[in-house]
């Protein structure tokens, strides 16, 4: 428990659910920004609680930690992470780079315009290149969002989201064919249609609809009166 | 390197008696005194005969008789751990008291009451606790007060958490306790950070003190308060059944003290606050997984209590995008409020209930403008959210983002700056920046879903529908529809916790190819609930009617 000391180095993890309010712990949750760019891990709470004593004393922040954060939280993707950092970083702050291309880069991959992010991905590969595992991080959102909306999907739509043409496009279409279910068909068009799984978005018809189901419950309130 | 709890070494500004006393003293001679407090000649008709003060009449350097009588059995009550009379001191006479002589006047100070509790160390705390929250609704406090407040939360809480108070109080004097520390904080920061007019003076007074509504000590002590109660543990211990919290209201009935576990229990409350005014949505949520929000609890025993817990539960996940969950939890409390009211008409709360009651309608008008669910709303719910709102949510369909941005500046919380200022820098009020943030960040949240409403009105209307068609109405392009198509995917699933995506869609699809499949969504009927609701309601008439013997 807090108030002890420690002979043995405390796993930040630990840290951070036992004594997250806590200015001392700043030098350590910094490094493990670090280590989780090296590694490829990622962890919210660690990331929320430092940016939350960045606010608390703003002279210490660290733009390059907080760029670094900002870029695993765009990995994060699906999951709403950039946000609820933004939340925690000065408005003032927002307006200055690399934070405006962040947003712009978020903004983008929100609204699903995946060829405008990949072109400022592009022009941007400095900021991005530092976090290892983004551009795959990336194409499985991309993966995620497709996979939400199509059953049978056009080649070109595919390669516009995860930024990959030609012969790549094809091995990584090959790969998730092996690995994932997917498979290829022929188009009216002429094109080549991906047909992802079926699961419960694309395919309406799996979702159990629970609306035709009565509780246990209410019924048992019948017991008495059929007796 | 050693991190010790930051909140156990936290003292105050310097100022002010030392912690750590010991409880009330179990002295036992307090001179004659009636048994019944109400019964007093000044109490009966709520001190109607008590004649107003004089104008000109300094009541800050004298003790009514009143006062006296008073605080001599406020005392002797929180020394026989009688709760009911506590209560009804603490939120009737009080009040009274407060409304018929302490108006425009703080109530006497500590030192002149202190003699006739004697001096007892922790009393004079509880005194204190309630003198500061009464000056502070009474005007703008100095800042000398509000230090002097801060060193009184401090001693208090260090007295409760390390001392060992053995009281009973009502759990309404305890939420009251964590309510007004957070206010007071927030309080302090929009204080602080309004630094146009202020002179040199004042600025270096504030540049001492530092220490003052300091955040980490704030949130370590909201934390010491969880850590040291075991409240945490308690409730999950209550699931097996091996203790018992919520089914006595908190309150212990084998002779101890309900002050620690009952203040844990609220500073997880307090926290889930804090959070939100800080912008850290996701760690107040997580701050509040503890407490079952949908099962009862000790938060449903005072009212307020609830009300702020599910408004910033409900605050959170609108932030979140968890639009379900934040619906769910406004219909909840919106008709317990509605069941209710009527109850709190006379209390000192009502207005801060009235007020969180609108925010509240506000708050759940922008979900559903932004995530359409209106099954999931009850129907006097419903009634009154139309009567405040209908026509503004239908603009926000429209995506008229004005109308979001006045409900949100309507509903949003205090947001604060936790900082100190940068003294020398050039002087400007920055009591605004943090809730210009939130705003900005939700609107342009609100600018990204903008097609979404479109894009459900036409999905509505047909089964299937090509790309091609539907850019042609919506008189957009067909990557912009397919831009759309996916925003909505994205937007209406939210990913749990644990990693499952959850969809909050009310309009169902796929596409297949450059084909738009809409769902058969036909509104299911609940004739189960329905039918068995009339089954039992014939019952009791029948029942009734058996009863009844014809002459």
């Amino acid at each position: 428990m807090p108030g002890l000391v420690q002979q043995v180095p405390i796993s930040v993890e630990h840290l951070v659910q036992l004594n997250p309010y806590n200015p001392d712990i700043l030098p350590d949750l910094e490094s493990y920004v670090q280590e989780q760019v090296s590694q490829q891990t990622y962890s919210l709470d660690a990331n929320l609680c430092l940016l939350r004593l960045y606010q608390f004393e703003p002279a210490r922040l660290n733009v390059h930690v907080i760029t670094r954060i900002l870029v695993k939280a765009l990995m994060a993707l699906p999951a709403p992470d950039f946000n609820l950092c933004m939340f925690l970083i000065p408005e003032r702050l927002q307006m200055e780079e690399p934070f405006l291309t962040l947003a712009t880069l978020a903004h983008f991959l929100e609204t699903a315009r995946f060829r405008e992010f990949w072109d400022e991905a592009n022009r941007n590969r400095d900021i991005l290149e530092v976090v290892p595992g983004f551009e795959q991080a990336i194409q499985d959102y991309a993966i995620h969002v497709l996979s939400l909306t199509y059953q049978k999907l056009p080649r070109q739509i595919l390669a516009e989201a995860i930024n990959v043409e030609g012969l790549s496009l094809d091995k990584y279409i090959e790969h998730q064919q092996v690995n994932n279910g997917w498979s290829l068909e022929k188009g009216h068009g002429g094109g080549q249609l991906v047909v992802l799984p079926p699961n419960e978005d694309n395919h309406p018809v799996l979702r159990k609809n629970a609306a035709d189901s009565i509780p246990l419950e209410l019924v048992a309130k019948l017991f008495p009166v059929l007796s | 390197m050693s991190y010790n709890d930051y909140g156990r070494d936290y003292g105050g500004g310097g100022r002010g008696g030392g912690g750590g006393g010991g409880g009330s003293r179990m002295n036992e001679d307090v001179g004659a005194y009636e048994p019944d407090y109400d019964d007093r000649p000044e109490f009966r008709d709520g001190f109607r005969d008590l004649a107003p003060p004089e104008p000109g009449q300094d009541l800050g350097s004298y003790v009514p008789d009143v006062v006296k009588t008073f605080v001599v059995y406020l005392y002797r009550h929180i020394r026989e751990k009688n709760v009911y009379e506590i209560h009804q001191m603490y939120e009737g006479s009080f009040q009274k008291l407060s409304e018929r002589m302490f108006q425009k006047t703080p109530w006497p100070a500590v030192e002149l009451i202190a003699p006739y509790v004697e001096n007892d160390h922790v009393f004079c705390l509880l005194y204190k606790e309630m003198w500061f929250r009464h000056a502070y609704a009474l005007l703008s406090p100095s800042l000398e007060q509000r230090c002097d407040s801060w060193d009184n939360y401090c001693n208090l809480f260090q007295v409760i958490l390390h001392g060992n108070v053995n009281m009973q109080l009502p759990n309404q004097w305890l939420w009251d306790m964590v309510d007004e520390f957070i206010y007071q904080f927030q309080s302090f920061c929009q204080y602080r950070a309004k630094l146009k007019s202020r002179g040199d003076h004042e600025l270096a007074l504030l540049r001492q003190c530092d220490e003052v509504w300091n955040v980490y000590g704030v949130l370590n002590y909201l934390q010491a308060l969880i850590d040291k109660s075991m409240i945490i543990e308690i409730l999950e211990e209550e699931k097996d059944g091996t203790v018992t919290f919520t089914a006595t209201d908190g309150y212990d009935y084998q002779g101890g003290t309900n002050v620690l576990k009952v203040l844990g229990y609220f500073s997880i409350v307090g926290l889930l606050r804090v959070h939100c005014l800080l912008g850290d949505y996701h760690s107040g949520l997580k701050a509040l997984v503890a407490i079952d929000i949908n099962a009862p609890g000790v938060y449903s025993t005072v009212i307020s209590c609830h009300i702020t817990m599910i408004y910033y539960f409900g605050f959170a996940n609108l932030m979140l995008r968890r639009y379900v969950d934040g619906i769910r939890a406004f219909n909840q409390v919106l008709l317990y409020i509605i069941k209710t009211k009527q109850y709190h008409q006379r209390s000192p709360q009502y207005d801060q209930i009235h007020k969180k009651n609108e925010q509240m309608y506000a708050l759940l008008a922008i979900c559903l403008s932004l995530c359409p669910h209106g099954k999931l709303i009850e129907e006097n719910v419903n009634n009154q959210l139309r009567e405040k709102y209908a026509d503004k949510m239908l603009r926000m369909q429209r995506s008229d983002e004005a109308v979001f941005d006045e409900l949100f500046s309507y509903a949003c919380p205090k947001f604060i700056t936790p900082s100190p200022p940068n003294y020398d820098e050039p002087l400007v009020n920055y009591n605004q920046d943090a809730y210009r943030l939130q705003l900005k960040l939700f609107l342009s949240e609100v600018r990204q879903q903008q097609l979404l409403s479109s894009i459900r009105s036409f999905l509505k209307l047909y089964t299937t529908i090509s790309i091609g068609k539907l850019a042609s109405f919506m008189d957009i392009d067909e990557p912009t529809v397919r831009m759309a198509l996916f925003t909505y995917k994205h937007k209406t699933h939210v990913i749990d916790t644990d990693g499952t995506v959850l969809s909050n869609a009310d309009v169902e699809f796929y596409i297949d190819d450059d084909m738009v499949h809409i769902a058969d969504t036909k509104v299911t009927k609940r004739f189960g609930d329905h039918f068995i609701r009339h089954i039992m309601r014939f019952e009791d008439i029948i029942s009734e009617l058996e009863k009844v013997q014809l002459e």
